[in-house]
């Protein structure tokens, strides 16, 4: 379902952030409209938590202008901060305080009255399952747990934009899920949600649009379907059989001629450049002439995975690298 | 600075009660470590004791102040959790400005206690207004110090060695155990720029060790101290998050 998204609360032009003679970020230039989840992909260094530190008030942009529901970063950070509400990659909140002491606090520093800062809290320890854990110190907590209460300090004050610096980084695999399905929940209550990750698809899964960072510059922004769109469509197609098979690439480009063959191993292979159904039925006479189960046979679409190395003009294992740089 | 801005940093200030006020480096230089001096002091003479309690009062409020100080923000600046208070609607002024009255409240029950404690068992009868004027100025000045060393250094552990520096040289010269007039020309031009000095000569007005004639100068260069560490503390927590 296409989301009916309305002017932009974030623009900025030309930010720029220098350390020394480092480039950190180097004159990006974009705007993000409110209720849309918008997703800022790059690898390590790109200049990603940058660009949130800028647009957050923690750090000065050396020249370039932004600004959030039209205050300044500049000049009215303190007033733009009333709107955002910001989760750090680090979850760091305070470690001697449990957790309704935690959101309590942040309610004070937001200014929420008394009781509407309780039950603020209660209602967010509820939605994060944190409840019958409120008494407990935020040291006690798992890291996933730690996770949903720095998330849910960020909401503490109901803000209009979240930022979201590498929110899964960390988490376990039911716990990155968790956190996906609110994000999504989030959009829909109309929160406009800024979105750090290295995670390819995971920005495919949530965001409405992408901008792909590299070495500090915007290389590219669109929807995810934009930017897979941009990536060759050339038919591939993936087989695999229950076991290896000798000779495999001599026989299969006999089998399969003018294709492509790519070998993953003995038994899977991927086979660029011809149409499904062909190939299908001629795995099928391979099958049976070699003897030999064929066990899977699946249509490859260009991932976001697929367009990100394109247009950011990095290597498979490059990515590889990235993704392996932090646990998760 | 706005309202929001104050109660930003009275909120703050209360958290760092809550939190960090039984954290071992408070506990050590700020309790452990002047009670230790002033029971050194007593058992070795507790005839003259009378004489030395503006300056082990005045020695209280610098170390529990700096310890403290050390506590609220270097252990936040090592959780990364000093920047969730820079991301809230305040200003960074504000939220520096919780930090001091964090410390200033942890060396004001310090230095209450030992003052208190001192009167009651010596049976001294301090003048209570120069007590709390001078008291109060101090614990700020003291505080907005040891801010101002805090935000250069990340670990607690640095931050204590390097206040260790300023504390040490102003103990020594400063009048806490030996009368300023009494030592070396060179020396007593030091005590001179040292805010200790002018923290002791005030409480031994207020309690009567000596008469109250210096009291506003003491107020003066104390307020002249104040605005020389908590101004530039307060510029340097801004530039390291530039």
């Amino acid at each position: 379902m296409t989301k009916e998204h309305s002017a932009p609360v974030i623009r900025v032009d030309g930010l720029t952030k220098k350390y020394e003679d480092r480039v950190a970020v180097g004159g990006i230039t974009f705007s993000v409209n409110g209720g849309e989840v918008f997703g800022f992909l790059g690898p390590n260094g790109a200049g990603k938590t940058t660009t949130i530190r800028m647009l957050t008030g923690l750090s000065k942009p050396t020249s370039g202008n932004a600004s959030i529901f039209g205050f300044d970063v500049r000049t009215d950070i303190v007033e733009a901060k009333r709107y955002i509400g910001v989760v750090p990659e680090i979850s760091n909140l305070y470690e001697d305080l449990t957790a309704m002491d935690n959101l309590l606090f942040m309610g004070q520093l937001y200014g929420l009255p008394r009781n509407r800062r309780r039950e603020k809290a209660e209602e967010l320890l509820n939605t994060f399952g944190l409840y019958e854990r409120r008494g407990d110190l935020f040291r006690r907590f798992s890291r996933g747990m730690k996770r949903a209460l720095t998330i849910s300090a960020a909401l503490i004050h109901d803000p209009d934009i979240l930022f979201l610096d590498e929110p899964t980084v960390g988490l376990d695999v039911v716990a990155a899920r968790s956190l996906r399905t609110l994000v999504a929940r989030l959009r829909d209550f109309g929160i406009t949600v800024f979105l750090t990750t290295h995670y390819l698809e995971e920005a495919d899964l949530l965001c409405d649009r992408v901008a792909i960072l590299v070495k500090g510059r915007i290389v590219d922004i669109g929807t995810p379907s934009e930017l897979k769109s941009q990536v060759q469509r050339e038919p591939a197609i993936d087989i695999g059989f229950a076991r290896a098979v000798p000779d495999a690439a001599r026989r299969l480009s006999a089998a399969l001629p003018g294709l492509r063959i790519i070998e993953a191993d003995d038994a899977r292979f991927r086979i660029y450049g011809g149409e499904p159904s062909y190939v299908l039925a001629r795995a099928l006479d391979f099958e049976n002439d070699c003897g030999i189960r064929l066990e899977t046979i699946n249509t490859v679409r260009p991932t976001l995975e697929d367009a990100f190395m394109k247009i950011a003009g990095m290597g498979p294992s490059v990515l590889l690298m990235e993704k392996g740089g932090k646990n998760r | 600075m706005r309202w929001s801005d104050i109660r930003g940093a009275i909120c703050i200030a209360v958290k760092d009660m809550k939190t960090y006020y039984l954290k071992p480096p408070a506990i050590s230089w700020g309790i452990v470590f002047p009670v230790s001096w002033i029971a050194a002091f007593y058992l070795r003479n507790p005839r003259d004791f009378t004489e030395l309690v503006p300056g082990l009062v005045a020695m209280t409020i610098l170390f529990s102040t700096t310890a403290a100080e050390a506590v609220v923000i270097n252990f936040e600046l090592r959780m990364g959790s000093l920047e969730r208070l820079l991301l809230a609607p305040i200003s960074p002024k504000a939220v520096l400005l919780g930090k001091v009255l964090g410390g200033t409240a942890f060396g004001f029950i310090m230095s209450a206690v030992v003052a208190a404690g001192a009167s009651a068992i010596l049976g001294l009868r301090p003048n209570v207004f120069y007590l709390l004027v001078i008291m109060s100025l101090s614990l700020v000045v003291f505080s907005s110090l040891g801010a101002l060393v805090c935000v250069m250094v990340r670990e607690v552990f640095e931050a204590q060695t390097l206040l260790n520096l300023p504390r040490f040289l102003m103990v020594f010269v400063s009048g806490v155990v030996y009368p300023v007039s009494g030592m070396p020309v060179v020396l007593q031009f030091f005590s001179r720029i040292m805010p200790l000095t002018y923290v002791v000569e005030g409480l031994r007005s207020a309690f009567g060790v000596a008469r109250p004639a210096t009291i506003m100068v003491d107020v003066g260069m104390l307020t002249v101290f104040l605005v020389l560490y908590l101004i530039p503390a307060m510029r340097l927590l801004e530039r390291k998050f530039e």
